[in-house]
Order: C-alpha cells, then sequence, then structure tokens
C-alpha cells in the first residue's frame, strides 16, 4: 500500500468517526471539539489532493475562527441547561436515519453508475500546479475579481449585520 | 493511487450524516453544525473534482463557499443570540413564532 492510500484511509476515518460523534454526541461543547478534529481531517485530505492553499484556509478560517464563535456562543448560552429538552423520540430519530440512508444509497448507486471514477486520474504535476496560493491569487484577481469584491461586500454586511442583529431586542 | 470514487462516497457520507444531524438534533447551534458538515462535505467534492480535471476553478469556488459560510454563521449565530434573549431557549421545537 501507498502512503498515499494510507493517509487517505487514515484521515477518512477519522473524518467519517467525528462526522458521526458530532451529531450523535449530547453535549452541544463534545459536538463542537468533535467537529474540529473532522475539520482538521478535512484539511488532511485537501492536502493529498494537493490543494495546499484551501488546506491552510480550512485551518485558519473554519477550526479557527468558525469553531471559536461556535464555542463562544455555547459558552454564552449555558448548553447544559438545555439538556432536559433532549427527550428521545426514537420514532423520528429512526425516521431519520431511514430516510438518510435511503439518500446515501441513492448518491453511492449515482456515484457509482458512472464511470467518471474510472476515467479520471490525477495528473500530480498539473493538480500541484494549481494549489498553488501564487496559481490561484493569479487567477482570483484576474478572471474571477469581480465575484471577489462581491465576497468581500457580502463579508462586511454580514459583519454588520450581525452586530445590529445580535445587539437589538427584540418584540 | 486513490480514486475519484473514494473522494466522492465519504463526501456523500458526510453530507448525509450532516442531514442526520439536522433531522434529529433539537438544539439550533448544533443544527448549525450539521449544516456546516454539510458544505463540507460540498466542498470536498469540489477540490476532488478540480484536483482530478486539473481545473483551479473548483477550488476557487471553495474559497467563496468558505466566505459565504463564515458570513452564514455569523449572521445565523446572531439571530440564534437574538432569540436566546427573548425565549432564553434555543430549542428549535419551542421556536415557532413564525409558524402560522
Amino acid at each position: 500500500m501507498e502512503l498515499a492510500e494510507i493517509l487517505f484511509l487514515a484521515f477518512a476515518s477519522i473524518a467519517v468517526v467525528t462526522a458521526i460523534f458530532t451529531v450523535i454526541s449530547r453535549s452541544p461543547v463534545i459536538s463542537a471539539l468533535f467537529l474540529v478534529i473532522n475539520f482538521g481531517a478535512l484539511s488532511g485530505l485537501y492536502l493529498l489532493l494537493s490543494a495546499q492553499f484551501l488546506s491552510v484556509v480550512q485551518v485558519i478560517v473554519y477550526a479557527g475562527a468558525i469553531m471559536v464563535l461556535f464555542l463562544f456562543v455555547l459558552m454564552l448560552l449555558r448548553p447544559e441547561k438545555e439538556d432536559k429538552y433532549f427527550v428521545v423520540n426514537r420514532k423520528m430519530k429512526i425516521f431519520a436515519v431511514i430516510v438518510g440512508l435511503f439518500l446515501f444509497g441513492q448518491l453511492a448507486f449515482a456515484i457509482f453508475a458512472s464511470d467518471i471514477g474510472q476515467t479520471v486520474s490525477i495528473e500530480s504535476s498539473r493538480s500541484e500546479q494549481i494549489g498553488k496560493i501564487a496559481y490561484i491569487g493569479e487567477n482570483l484577481y484576474t478572471t474571477y475579481l469581480f465575484p471577489f469584491e462581491a465576497i468581500a461586500f457580502v463579508l462586511l454586511v454580514a459583519t454588520i449585520g450581525a452586530i445590529v442583529i445580535s445587539k437589538k431586542k427584540l418584540d | 493511487m486513490i480514486q475519484l470514487d473514494y473522494f466522492l462516497l465519504l463526501s456523500a457520507f458526510m453530507f448525509i450524516v450532516g442531514t442526520i444531524g439536522v433531522l434529529t438534533r433539537r438544539n439550533a447551534i448544533v443544527v448549525f453544525m450539521s449544516i456546516e458538515l454539510m458544505l463540507n462535505s460540498a466542498n470536498l467534492t469540489f477540490v476532488a473534482y478540480s484536483s482530478f480535471f486539473g481545473d483551479v476553478v473548483g477550488q476557487l469556488f471553495v474559497f467563496f463557499v468558505m466566505a459565504v459560510a463564515a458570513a452564514e454563521v455569523a449572521v445565523g449565530l446572531a439571530i440564534i443570540i437574538a432569540i436566546f434573549r427573548n425565549k432564553l431557549t434555543v430549542n428549535i421545537d419551542e421556536i415557532n413564532i413564525l409558524k402560522w
């Protein structure tokens, strides 16, 4: 077995297990911590796909900024008080799992029915070139300049909106 | 060499786990985390296709998705804080003031 395959298996199993634990663990803080590990495993998978820039951004933005925001709000809202609301609604959970497995079957069927996985193979020189920050930046500031500016405006609006919403008292 | 199928299957599985989380959990913040899980699985699909086809557009799109996700989390958590101030709960079964 190659090193890449071993790494893929390791990162993929970490991602799967932590995703499941994020959903099933009772305490929201534990969920958030499992989600951080999941984001770390995804960052490793991006590295395996030689997307270096996105791998670093995943750690900084998701595992850093977004999860800090989640944990901050969780600590602020005293999540342990909510524990009594988690009444076991067994019927609904079983139904949700059945729906999920059905959807997964559909997706897996679609993936295996198309022969795209067998026909394409990764060209390591090409994919290493496009994952680099220089290549991404070059494309971002020339061809995709307008979406880039638009996303900057979206972030500005979201910042102002978050401040306004959390400040005002709704009634 | 790892096939594209494996990345797609992993991404599909993570998406389904996120879906089940949205359907079963009652804490609004955990529902948000499950949505993040689904966004990330879509990102993994984008990066896998981008790397296998040698096209940079998929990775640029993931960059934009990350920015939108950051904005979404900021606004969503602000809404949750505002609701918690009013109703003193984040249980989505009790937040039904928009229900007709």
